[in-house]
């Protein structure tokens, strides 16, 4: 019957949304938290260490704090917009996990469980289709705030983010071009069986990096929210949880771009050296969980490594940078591969 | 043009190389420097467990000392009212009742004896001035208040605990500022 509703299947698929959703919301606290934590050891100082031992309760303090906060929605802003931007950012920065494998499959209760909410074949297009449209929720509220500072940076974020995506697909172009597939599920099983793509795509690798930098908003690229220039950027009229909302919609994006990253080109949740299918199912996918966590804080640690180590780039620079470098880098890339894959399959 | 000091640096204005203009190098360079850093003594004292040693110079809040027998040495000269640039200090004298000869060391003693910590600028006349050897700036400093008031110190505020009933903190409190001068008796 083709509308025969599978119960255990939205159960499952349900307790695993909800996982995912928890995890990242999870993850995207202790993110800020390790910020600091990491801005103060390269700085020298201790950072947060008085809320619970070594500051661990630091992000519930800050998460209280935004929420005893006053809500202030200014009088001279569209009301429904300037509500809505935060709540966009926010959906699409968590909309985005839904593709990810994150492990292997399990077994339980007699049913193959997919450690995955939805293995579509386009997986890393409805990424990309997803990522656009967190631009929204920054241009929605930047507009919807009526300041010249905030509309400064949305717009700011919309041509950064628009130019910096063009360099991110075509660079993916090229590992597509590598793996043939959209579905990140086989990209993973194909990086299981052979090698990481990195090793194919290590300037394609590089160039998509830059540009994820460029998508999170994070130094050397965080010019929407530049604090020394337009205050708060994007968000300058924004308090409370809606503010709340925006830079914890940075962090998740920051994770998700993470996992997107180890994911493409570092194997997933694949242990290097090791064959998994040697080994007992669900152990292995519980370890490849973890392999892929510990891939994915390589990666906030870099991010968070840059942004305390190099300064932002000036808005000329930037655009320069996306449109004079990086795209011509990706066309190259591209050619490259196109090039190797024709001399070697012919 | 003859440098007044050997520290003249010319402005270096070669147009850069390709490996410079890639960036990509000295990304790693400052990358590697603060990744330097992760272990790197950091040189926070967290303040209230641990408290950073004072130089033995430091001027801290006044302090009003006792001899050994306990008794308050200030007879209310008003010395140190007079050394004070601030005009932080007032004081009233009183005459000693025949039965307060523990209490207080001399005929005629500081009844009222008060210091405007907001107006106090710890230069330490106060302490030159004194004739008594009985006030001196210990090497604590002011705690922060809510109220301005709070900030007048009194007498009670400012003695020394008791040498003989509280000896460990009449050491503490002493530190190593107090001078022992050898009092002129009268």
């Amino acid at each position: 019957m083709l509308l025969a509703i599978d119960l255990a299947l939205i159960i499952e698929k349900l307790s695993l949304i909800s996982v995912v959703v928890m995890a990242s919301m999870l993850i995207a606290m202790y993110t800020t938290f390790a910020e600091r934590k990491v801005a103060a050891v390269l700085q020298d100082r201790p950072g947060p260490n008085r809320a619970g031992p070594m500051g661990i309760l630091q992000p519930l303090a800050d998460g209280l704090k935004l929420f005893f906060k006053e809500e202030i929605i200014p009088s001279f802003s569209s009301k429904f917009l300037f509500i809505l931007g935060p709540g966009l950012a926010m959906l699409t920065a968590l909309m985005t996990s839904a593709v990810i494998p994150w492990g292997n499959e399990v077994r339980m209760f007699d049913r193959t469980v997919s450690l995955q909410i939805a293995d579509i074949n386009i997986g890393i297009l409805y990424v990309f289709g997803v990522v656009s449209l967190g631009v929204y929720g920054i241009m929605i509220g930047s507009w919807a705030s009526n300041n010249k500072f905030s509309l400064l940076g949305g717009l700011r974020a919309a041509s950064q983010i628009i130019s910096y995506e063009l360099a991110m697909g075509l660079s993916l172009i090229a590992l597509l071009m590598v793996t043939g597939t959209l579905s990140l599920k086989e990209m993973v099983e194909q990086q299981q069986a052979g090698y990481w793509n990195i090793i194919k795509q290590p300037l394609g690798f590089f160039i998509f990096l830059i540009c994820a930098f460029a998508e999170c908003n994070r130094t050397p690229f965080d010019l929407p929210e530049a604090e020394n220039e337009l205050i708060g950027g994007y968000h300058t009229e924004y308090s409370s949880m809606k503010l709340g909302f925006y830079l914890f919609a940075e962090y998740i994006n920051m994770f998700v771009s993470s996992v997107i990253m180890a994911t493409l080109f570092f194997g997933g949740y694949d242990i290097p050296f090791l064959d998994e299918t040697k080994y007992n199912g669900n152990l292995m996918a519980l370890f490849g969980v973890m392999m892929l966590m510990i891939k994915v804080c390589f990666f906030i640690f870099l991010f968070m490594w840059v942004r305390w180590t190099i300064p932002r780039f000036r808005y000329d620079q930037l655009m320069y940078l996306g449109w004079r470098i990086l795209i011509p880098l990706a066309l190259f890339n591209m050619l490259l591969t196109g090039g190797v894959i024709l001399y070697f399959h012919k | 043009m003859q440098a007044l000091t050997n520290r003249l640096k010319l402005v270096d204005r070669k147009p850069m190389s390709l490996l410079e203009r890639l960036y990509i190098p000295a990304i790693i360079k400052g990358m590697l420097i603060t990744f330097s850093h992760i272990f790197k003594k950091n040189p926070t004292i967290s303040y209230p467990e641990k408290k950073r040693a004072f130089s033995p110079v430091f001027r801290g809040l006044q302090i009003l000392n006792r001899d050994e027998e306990g008794r308050e040495n200030c007879t209310a000269c008003g010395l140190c009212a007079v050394a004070c640039p601030a005009e932080a200090i007032t004081m009233e004298a009183a005459e000693r009742q025949p039965g307060e000869e523990h209490l207080y060391r001399e005929e005629k003693y500081a009844a009222r004896y008060e210091i405007n910590m907001l107006r106090c600028i710890f230069c330490g006349l106060c302490e030159e001035a004194c004739p008594k050897d009985a006030i001196y700036l210990s090497e604590t400093f002011t705690p922060a208040d809510y109220q301005r008031k709070q900030f007048i110190y009194n007498k009670q505020d400012l003695l020394i605990p008791h040498p003989k009933e509280d000896p460990d903190a009449y050491k503490e409190a002493l530190g190593n500022r107090a001078v022992k001068k050898e009092l002129p008796l009268n």
